[in-house]
């Protein structure tokens, strides 16, 4: 547990803490309400990578403003990095495989990037 | 400070709540992998809230794992949904198996054995039809 001095300063990071972890977890119910309400895969796709990302990167920042401490800040901009770089792949990953498995309704697509060429 | 944590507690809860409702509901192996990455990440932020609430730097490295793991196990889960051929179900026979064995050319392990027995009943006549 860190030790932080009672003052201004952190009275001030405490609230922004506050304002951040409501932001955060309500992005995060965002995300789980348009998990059960979306229609299709590819709208659900839309909610895991966005607001759930915002949400997460928000609660982190609270987090980070919370400790105040070096180490834990450095570990907690690497799990944002790791989000914010895997979570576009992880989403390809499922959109490809639900273009080959016929899940994605053609009238969703703009254009045809994933068809084979004729 | 007690305030926001219980109400980003609560948010967070009825999250994890709505992503099971999605695991069970489905329809297809890719919505399933969705929304258990979603409860993955709900995961992580729900350790956040607490290490929020304590001010406590110990569980920072269970985050890392866990988004780790979130990555993990939604790539692996889709990329087998995507191997699976839309015509399941059918099972391939002794015959078509040593022709695929044949086709591919792998003398080695079980499969070996596999088409050396099935080449002996075939051509008995030729010798050394399995070795190649």
């Amino acid at each position: 547990m860190t030790h932080v001095e009672p003052g201004l300063w952190t009275t001030i990071a405490d609230v922004l803490a506050a304002v951040c972890l409501l932001g955060g977890a309500f992005l995060t119910l965002g995300a789980g309400v348009g998990l059960v309400r979306f229609p299709s895969l590819l709208a659900r796709m839309h909610t895991v990578t966005k607001p759930q990302v915002l949400g997460l990167v928000l609660l982190l920042t609270a987090l980070a403003l919370r400790v105040r401490d070096g180490s834990a800040v450095a570990m907690l901009v690497l799990v944002v990095a790791f989000q914010l770089v895997t979570s576009p792949v992880a989403a390809h990953m499922v959109g490809r495989s639900g273009f080959r498995t016929g899940k994605i309704d053609p009238d969703d697509e703009r254009a045809h990037e994933l068809t084979e060429d004729d | 400070m007690l305030a926001a944590v219980i109400t980003a507690a609560v948010l967070v809860a009825v999250t994890a709540l709505l992503a099971l409702v999605r695991v069970e509901r489905g329809p297809s192996m890719l919505d399933r992998a969705v929304a258990l990455d979603t409860l993955t990440v709900t995961l992580v932020g729900a350790i956040a809230i607490e290490a929020i609430w304590s001010r406590r730097t110990e569980t920072i490295p269970i985050l890392v794992a866990l988004s780790v793991v979130g990555f993990v196990g939604s790539v692996t889960m889709s990329r087998f949904a995507g191997k699976e051929p839309s015509e399941d179900g059918h099972v391939s026979t002794r015959e078509e198996i040593a022709a695929q064995a044949r086709a591919a050319d792998v003398p080695r392990g079980e499969q070996r054995n596999g088409v050396r027995a099935i080449d002996a009943e075939d051509d008995s006549g030729r010798q050394g039809g399995a070795r190649r």
